[in-house]
């Protein structure tokens, strides 16, 4: 053990000596390799933390909504409607929700206006002619607790606020463009009468009965559109996929790119390489010692490479809020959120990554060296 | 003391280009002893040395070290006694280029795995006795051929083998660093090291440092004299 553990030692050493001699040619390599593991765990890594953002956030969502569909639209829920629900059994809890769209053409960007009920928000209830708003919208408009902020309404009465607080920067994803207002302000500012809701949230007592329930109350309210927790999630996850595969797809030229580079820089064997083994062969090195001497010529150089890249792109995504993407992986809202993503590391994705990255390469090394290493040793003695 | 019988050796046998480069030797060549194998260009010294220093097996016949056959012996077991026993230098000296001249004296160290540090020591206390030690960090390339063969000449010995194999040594040498080729094989011969080279040069054939002179000519042995 001792001598095979000096053995590899004094084959390490010697493959960065030689490693050494053609300096430019490996540090353009591992340039390149570096990069390309750089963008790969750049993308997922960054969708990895966003779908954990995202499920973090839809998980205190409510289990199910019901929204009320008039001529195929979406309308407001009348009153009547929170009481029958509540006679369905299994049924915890029920809140009717006031939330709606507003452009303000100041910034041009859309903000999402809620009431919050006490029970669904940290903030509570908004007092009357105050408001909280969202990181991004603060950050727009410049404002600051105590400022004041007017909204001309879709009515075309003009609503001056109170900025009470400002939304913290957790979750800024969902909460970037967000207004708080407390209903009453709600209610006039939209013109939407008391009793009246966006949709009810509800939260049921065995979540294996969502399916239940679900079908209880289209027969309770046949106008209704239910809308499942699960299947939201699905939705995200399905569209995550979508955006980290159009990335994949781009990535994969390059990727291609590098692939054929690396091949051909690993398995083209030089006639100065192939007099070298030849040399190694002839003063006692076995057929096996030069490939292990090539084994770690490729291992190291894609290791370095992986392990370069992975830091970098775990900087980036984390530490730089994944600046080179912003444009494609995000904006679903005018507001890019400028949050931070909670670093979020998976193991599988660091082996499928190693596994793509690594191994290929030092393979690629090592294959054409074992055509040139079974040579004969006496070889040298000719020319 | 190694010993060949009946050694034969064909170069593409049975292809229509069969060359036969060694047609019958027999061969006892002494330890302790300076053996030099002389001969026209094409006789077959080169071939022979290969197989001396088990670098490549007879077509035919038996090859013994010391005690033991070494003809029937697997690859594996060829190059573990190539190692241990022989220490190469080449016509053509052979250095990789781009390492420096102990990087060069180390390699056939590295498979056997020994001990770094004194490797380092090692090469070092070589590079010194053949007046090496302030060049040991310069690439091979820069050096001059004399200090390129005596770079040869330490990576041949770092393993401290019994048996020192040189072809043709003298071929790229003038006449005074082949005097001082000599002198180091005066030295190697004191030490109880076997050398087995192969020669035409007249310098170093009559050189008193050699003991005997096996002729060869179109793969027979011509004659063994004094
Ligand atoms: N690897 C080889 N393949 C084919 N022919 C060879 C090979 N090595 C040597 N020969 C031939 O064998 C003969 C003996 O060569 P060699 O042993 O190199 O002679 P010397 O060293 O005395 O000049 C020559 O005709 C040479 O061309
Ligand atoms: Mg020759």
């Amino acid at each position: 053990m001792k001598t095979w553990i000096a053995k590899q030692k004094a084959l390490i050493d010697f493959t960065l000596s030689s490693l050494a001699r053609r300096k430019l040619k490996n540090l353009g390599l591992l340039l390149v390799y570096t990069i390309i593991v750089f963008l790969l765990a750049s993308v997922m890594l960054y969708t990895h933390a966003l779908r954990h953002e995202a499920a973090q956030v839809l998980k205190s969502s409510p289990e199910v909504i019901v929204q009320r569909l008039v001529a195929g639209r979406h309308d407001l829920i009348p009153p009547g409607y929170l009481e029958k629900l509540g006679r369905i059994r299994g049924v915890q809890s029920k809140e009717g929700r006031l939330w709606g769209y507003f452009y303000d053409n100041v910034v041009s960007a859309n903000y999402t206006l809620m009431a919050p009920s006490s029970a669904s928000h940290d903030f509570g209830q908004v007092a009357d002619g105050k408001i909280v708003i969202g990181a991004a919208v603060a950050r727009e408009r410049g404002l600051a607790p105590g400022n004041l902020i007017s909204f001309r309404s879709y009515t075309g009465k003009l609503f001056i606020f109170t900025v009470a607080a400002v939304l913290p920067h957790e979750a800024e994803l969902v909460s970037a463009d967000l207004l708080l207002l407390s209903e009453t302000d709600f209610r006039s500012f939209f013109d939407i009468p008391a009793g009246y809701y966006n949709d009810i949230a509800l939260s049921v007592a065995n979540p294996q009965e969502v399916r239940n329930i679900a079908g209880k109350i289209s027969e309770t309210l046949p106008d209704a559109r239910i809308i499942l927790r699960e299947e939201v999630l699905r939705t995200y996850e399905s569209i995550f996929n979508w955006r980290e595969g159009i990335v994949l797809v781009l990535l994969s030229g390059s990727i291609l790119a590098f692939a054929i580079f690396a091949w051909e820089k690993a398995s083209g064997l030089s006639a100065e390489e192939k007099r070298e083994i030849g040399i190694l062969k002839a003063i006692g090195w076995e057929t096996g010692d030069v490939l292990k001497m090539k084994f770690w010529e490729g291992a190291l150089v894609s290791l370095a490479a992986f392990l370069l890249g992975y830091v970098a792109a775990y900087l980036h995504v984390f530490h730089f809020s994944a600046a080179l993407f912003e444009p494609v992986l995000k904006g679903w809202s005018v507001l890019y959120p400028r949050f931070e993503l909670v670093p979020v590391v998976d193991g599988f994705q660091i082996a499928t990554l190693f596994f793509f990255t690594v191994f290929p390469y030092t393979v690629a090394t090592i294959v054409p060296i074992w055509r040139a290493a079974i040579t004969d040793p006496d070889a040298v003695m000719r020319g | 003391m190694i010993k060949l019988t009946d050694i034969r050796k064909a170069y593409h046998q049975g292809q229509h280009n069969e060359l036969w480069a060694l047609n019958g030797i027999d061969l006892t060549i002494e330890a302790n002893k300076v053996t030099v194998l002389s001969g026209p260009s094409g006789s077959g010294k080169s071939t022979l040395l290969t197989i001396v220093g088990c670098m490549a097996r007879p077509t035919s016949g038996r090859v013994q070290l010391g005690e033991r056959d070494i003809s029937g012996l697997p690859e594996r077991f060829l190059t573990d006694i190539r190692r241990k026993t022989f220490g190469f230098v080449f016509q053509q000296f052979n250095l990789i280029s781009g390492l420096s001249a102990r990087d060069n004296v180390m390699l056939p160290a590295y498979p056997l795995g020994g001990d770094w540090r004194e490797l380092h020591a090692r090469a070092d206390a070589l590079l010194d006795t053949l007046k090496l030690g302030q060049r040991r960090d310069a690439r091979v390339e820069w050096l001059s051929g004399g200090e390129q063969q005596r770079v040869a000449i330490a990576r041949a010995l770092i393993n401290d083998p019994q048996v020192l194999i040189a072809d043709e040594p003298t071929a790229n040498l003038d006449t005074a660093l082949s005097r001082e080729f000599m002198e180091i094989l005066e030295n190697l011969k004191g030490q109880g090291k076997t050398i087995i080279l192969t020669s035409h040069d007249p310098l170093l054939v009559e050189s008193s440092v050699v003991d005997r002179v096996v002729h060869l000519r179109d793969g027979h042995l011509v004659e063994a004299e004094q």
